[in-house]
């Protein structure tokens, strides 16, 4: 089925997904602006907000399976856009999980902290469709906006309040950097579109090289901060260990992968044919993220500063993708946000476990001897520490996804082999802090009066993350084909336009 | 039984099934502690576990000595195996076969598992289901490194096993566990993450012109060949890394005395048995055959000739002034695996043989070795040779076998030390003659350090009152090692019927390294400084 996007009923059609997003998170929000706030109030709410995010992959799915397609226009109709919803829906559905418990036990009873979540990934799922600068600008502000009340959302925690701040001002002069590129884009090609651009880079009906240069430059520092790539990435650390627990595991996966996937879009649809010129500049911004990322990384104590640099590391790993300028890296770029997002979930998840009201600092040494009263979740944090690590079989998809970067990086006409070294000696740093992490729940002994001392019982929705996400990423370490077919499927290559399509369009 | 074998279609099944058994096991054995979990008297009611891994072991060894009789000596290409599809788009394989090379360890395996297993019986009191699963996984993980035919499943089980062996060195180790683990974990990861690069490179270099699907499996990866001097010497040093950490060659080799020594028994045998075999096997199957222009390369050659004799001699002063037993035959292994680095890269046809059978003995003697330290740890609880003395007149059984083993792992004429010992000089000597001189002076600083260290734990005068009431063996320990001294003198007196089943295999490799060497050397003179 072709969508024709320049009809309006079609491509509201093809928008569907979104649309069944936005539609339920505005009813979900009138809903619980009636009557007051209560624990049981705000639960319902999060669970028909999992209900929507399941309606909206369901329609998703139903894409997929009838094979849309779509004429050119302002957004895509690719498997790229689906398998990224599919991944950022799975993950909003983590994220509510999550905070079911997390927010019953901290007394957050706003219910519009789920709506929120929804109306964040709406941003992010027009974010992944968008092919016209715009629209991309439109889903970014729609996505950053829901956040940053998010991040703020614990409102008798100070550094929620803080990090919310600093996200706020940080992220909008981010913005501002965005816009202005986008502007000086505009200037230079006339045109906001992604395949026309890509159209007339391509053919140098640029009017000035210089003006697309620079503004290619502040697009690409606007998206390095949204998904944190050094030296961009001073907001994140204290940003994710303010913001609520599973606000953190929503902006390590769901805001990172949404931010990529645009990313990719813009450079490798529009701007492939500029490979040449913003080659070095990605090159080096994955390098020092990945060095950077691991090496703070590696002294940091709380957990959640941990996986927040951890995180940066793996935005690096991502960027590698981008530096090979190729249609393949966005496969694996599926791929490897699939593996990234659940191991992402279950640490965040284990961490949402071992939490304690009020949110008191949690030191990976509070950890320790875990696995003596808590032995599987000391086991499902390892799996997703090893699969974070890029460890075969114990840690499950990780390691193929970290291949399959690799394999990437090296498949390309102009192998990026330097940096697959670099990739791979900056992983050996990452294993001294994602092994001593291990090491600390199995190897050390349990001292009284510590932060998790005593066990609590885990809710049941965190429950079901941490297990759904380590189960998966276990099965799909062993059983990786059914994956690697979703993300090789036809229209899971970003590339430049083919000639014959912006004929049709100019026409 | 050749014949039997054959008409169970032994060959088709035997290699999966191996990777298999263990891994039905270790669920096994985990189901039953997940039934336990939470009950205080979790360890104390785990013998059906400890039944389990040693039953599975036992069959597992028993299943795979058909192996002997159905792998046909003088044949030198893979014998027994599969070959199926695991993720096509990558071109990944699993494919396993075994050949001359890799037939022995194999059973070295098979066979140091269950002793291993009986030998930390009764030394492991908590957490016994975790340890228990996590040895037959390791068996598993260890089989894969032997039996792969393809480099992705290769890269695979060679990560696979070190996981299991990190838990078990961190949680059940001695005092320094925490710190002799991560060392272990990391500097084996720094070696194998370059080598996963070198193996994705290869693949794409090897990959379908036709649809751009690499391809892993190691025989087309040797049929293809063509790599430039300067490719090959990269990717000859990524492997290198990975192997040279694992053996470990001289500078690499400092986790290897904190890992033994802190190891519970168990850890110590199958790490100095099987795991420091993995290295010297990556040299040989991969590393000289794939990359022979750089292996053949007169410098690289020196360079690491020069590093294998220093691992012999380093290795053996180092022992000797070792107050601690265990630390002194730790260091013992870095120098008998000198020999068989030395044996690998002379390549000669009865160096290789040497090297292989070097390989097998280490695992034997050394194997021996530690179980008897454990025994010896268990008893008195300290490891030190300061603290004991006379203990001959205390426990002459155990006495007796720790003077034989000794003697083997010396290399004492008659007993399985001298044959492999003896064919690596032997081999080097028509090659390197200079190298090989030095290195037999490895074998009589063993004799120093061994004969020492044994005349005073056994002989010496018995001063201290502790121990005046040293048990003796006991029946499991004895039936532990009496396995291991039968293999002693067997290989000793008559190592003909596994020297045979090398041979062909040992030629092969010799040869095809030789020849491809010349080849590539010829392509790269025939294209002056092509790239």
């Amino acid at each position: 089925m072709a969508f024709d996007l320049s009809h309006p009923m079609q491509l509201i059609a093809a928008l569907t997904p979104d649309i069944v997003v936005m539609l339920g998170g505005m009813v979900l929000m009138l809903t619980s602006a009636w009557g007051t706030e209560s624990t049981e109030r705000q639960r319902s709410v999060g669970i028909a907000g999992i209900g929507v995010c399941c309606v909206a992959a369901l329609v998703v799915l139903y894409f997929m399976m009838i094979g849309t397609t779509a004429g050119p226009g302002v957004i895509a109709v690719d498997n790229f856009r689906w398998i990224v919803d599919l991944i950022l829906l799975a993950a909003t559905a983590g994220t509510l999980g999550l905070m079911l418990d997390y927010n019953a036990r901290e007394e957050i009873l706003p219910a519009e902290a789920h709506v929120l979540v929804l109306f964040a990934t709406s941003g992010m799922m027009i974010l992944a469709a968008a092919r016209d600068l715009t629209i991309v600008f439109l889903g970014i502000e729609l996505m950053s906006i829901a956040v940053y009340i998010l991040t703020g959302m614990n409102r008798r925690s100070e550094k929620s309040a803080e990090g919310a701040l600093k996200y706020f001002l940080l992220g909008a002069f981010s913005t501002g950097f965005l816009l202005y590129g986008i502007a000086l884009v505009y200037g230079a090609t006339g045109t906001t579109n992604l395949t026309l651009i890509g159209e007339r880079v391509a053919a140098n009906h640029v009017m000035s090289s210089t003006m697309l240069l620079v503004g290619i430059g502040l697009m690409l520092i606007g998206f390095g901060f949204k998904v944190a790539l050094a030296p961009f990435h001073m907001w994140a650390p204290d940003v994710y260990e303010g913001a609520p627990t599973p606000i953190t595991a929503y902006m390590a996966a769901a805001v990172k992968a949404a931010a990529f996937a645009s990313l990719l879009r813009i450079f490798l649809e529009a701007f492939s044919g500029e490979v040449p010129t913003w080659h070095v500049a990605v090159w080096w911004l994955a390098a020092i993220t990945m060095v950077a990322g691991n090496l703070i990384a590696l002294a940091s104590k709380d957990i959640k500063r941990l996986l927040a640099y951890s995180s940066i590391a793996h935005a690096g790993y991502i960027l590698v993708l981008l530096t090979t300028g190729q249609a393949l890296g966005s496969s694996a770029f599926l791929f490897y946000i699939v593996a990234y997002t659940l191991a992402t979930f279950g640490a965040f998840g284990v961490v949402v476990a071992l939490g304690q009201a009020g949110e008191p600092h949690l030191n990976v040494d509070d950890f320790a001897g875990l696995w003596t009263v808590r032995p599987w979740l000391s086991v499902a944090m390892a799996v997703c520490m090893l699969s974070l690590l890029g460890f075969p079989i114990f840690g499950g998809a990780g390691f193929f996804a970290k291949w399959y970067v690799i394999q990437a990086a090296l498949q390309a006409p102009e192998p990026q082999t330097r940096l697959a070294v670099l990739l791979v000696l900056t992983s050996v740093i990452s294993s001294g802090y994602y092994m001593y992490v291990v090491l600390v729940m199995f190897m050390k002994p349990r001292d009284e009066g510590q932060a998790v001392s005593d066990p609590r019982s885990v809710g049941t929705a965190t429950r079901w993350v941490i297990g759904l996400s380590t189960v998966t990423l276990l099965v799909l370490g062993v059983f990786p084909n059914a994956l690697v077919a979703l993300t090789q499927r036809p229209g899971s290559y970003l590339h430049a336009p083919m000639p014959q399509v912006t004929e049709v369009i100019q026409r | 039984m050749t014949d039997f074998l054959n008409g169970i279609h032994y060959n088709s099944w035997i290699l999966p099934v191996l990777l298999i058994i263990p891994l039905v096991g270790a669920l096994l054995v985990w189901a039953h502690g997940a039934s336990r979990m939470g009950l205080a008297d979790a360890d104390a009611n785990a013998g059906p576990a400890r039944q389990i891994t040693v039953w599975t072991l036992i069959v597992e060894f028993i299943v795979s000595c058909g192996l002997w009789w159905s792998f046909v000596p003088g044949v030198a290409g893979w014998q027994a195996g599969v070959d199926m599809a695991w993720i096509p788009a990558w071109g990944v394989r699993f494919s396993l076969g075994v050949d001359g090379i890799s037939l022995m360890l194999v059973l070295l395996t098979t066979l140091t598992m269950p002793l291993a297993v009986l030998g930390g019986w009764t030394s492991i009191k908590s957490k016994i289901h975790a340890y228990l699963g996590l040895l037959l996984i390791l068996t598993s993980g260890m089989l894969g490194v032997f039996l792969s035919r393809d480099l992705f499943l290769f890269y695979v089980t060679w990560e696979v096993m070190l996981i299991p062996m990190y838990f078990i060195i961190g949680i059940w180790g001695g005092q320094r566990r925490i710190y002799a683990s991560l060392k272990f974990f990391i500097y084996t990861m720094l070696g194998s993450l370059l080598m996963l690069v070198a193996i994705v490179y290869l693949g794409i270099h090897n990959r379908d012109l036709l649809t751009g699907v690499p391809n892993f499996s190691y025989d087309a990866m040797l049929a293809s060949g063509a790599l430039t001097p300067k490719t090959s010497l990269w990717l000859f040093g990524a492997f290198f890394m990975a192997f040279a950490v694992k053996v470990p060659v001289f500078p690499f080799h400092t986790w290897l005395p904190d890992a033994h020594t802190e190891a519970p028994t168990a850890g110590s045998v199958i790490l100095a048995g099987i795991m420091l075999k993995m290295g010297t096997f990556g040299f040989l199957r991969f590393a000289l055959p794939l990359f022979p222009g750089s292996a053949m390369n007169p410098t690289v050659r020196a360079i690491i000739l020069t590093l294998a004799v220093i691992g012999i001699i380093y290795g053996a002063l180092v022992a000797m002034v070792q107050p601690d037993f265990k630390k002194l035959i730790a260091y013992s292994s870095v120098s008998h695996l000198g020999f068989v680095m030395l044996g690998i890269f002379a390549l000669t046809v009865q160096s290789v043989q040497g090297a292989l059978l070097v390989m097998i003995n280490h695992g034997i003697s050394t194997g021996a070795l530690f179980l008897l330290i454990g025994m010896m740890y268990e008893r008195r609880h300290t490891r030190m040779l300061a603290d004991y003395g006379g203990i001959a007149r205390v426990v002459p059984m155990f006495a007796a076998a720790l003077t034989f083993v000794s003697l083997s792992s010396i290399g004492l004429p008659g007993l399985n030390g001298f044959v492999g010992e003896f064919l690596v000089l032997l081999g080097s000597f028509r090659t390197y003659p200079i190298f090989s001189v030095i290195a037999t002076t490895g074998v009589i600083f063993a004799a120093c350090y061994l004969l020492w260290a044994i005349q005073r734990i056994l002989f010496n005068k018995l001063d201290k009152p502790e121990n005046e009431r040293m048990p003796d063996l006991n029946w499991r320990e004895i039936g532990l090692l009496v396995p291991l001294l039968i293999c002693i003198v067997w290989l000793g007196v008559y190592p003909a019927p596994v020297l045979r089943r090398m041979e062909a295999s040992a030629e092969q490799v010799v040869r095809t390294v030789q020849t491809n060497a010349m080849r590539a050397a010829s392509q790269s003179a025939a294209l002056p400084g092509g790239e």
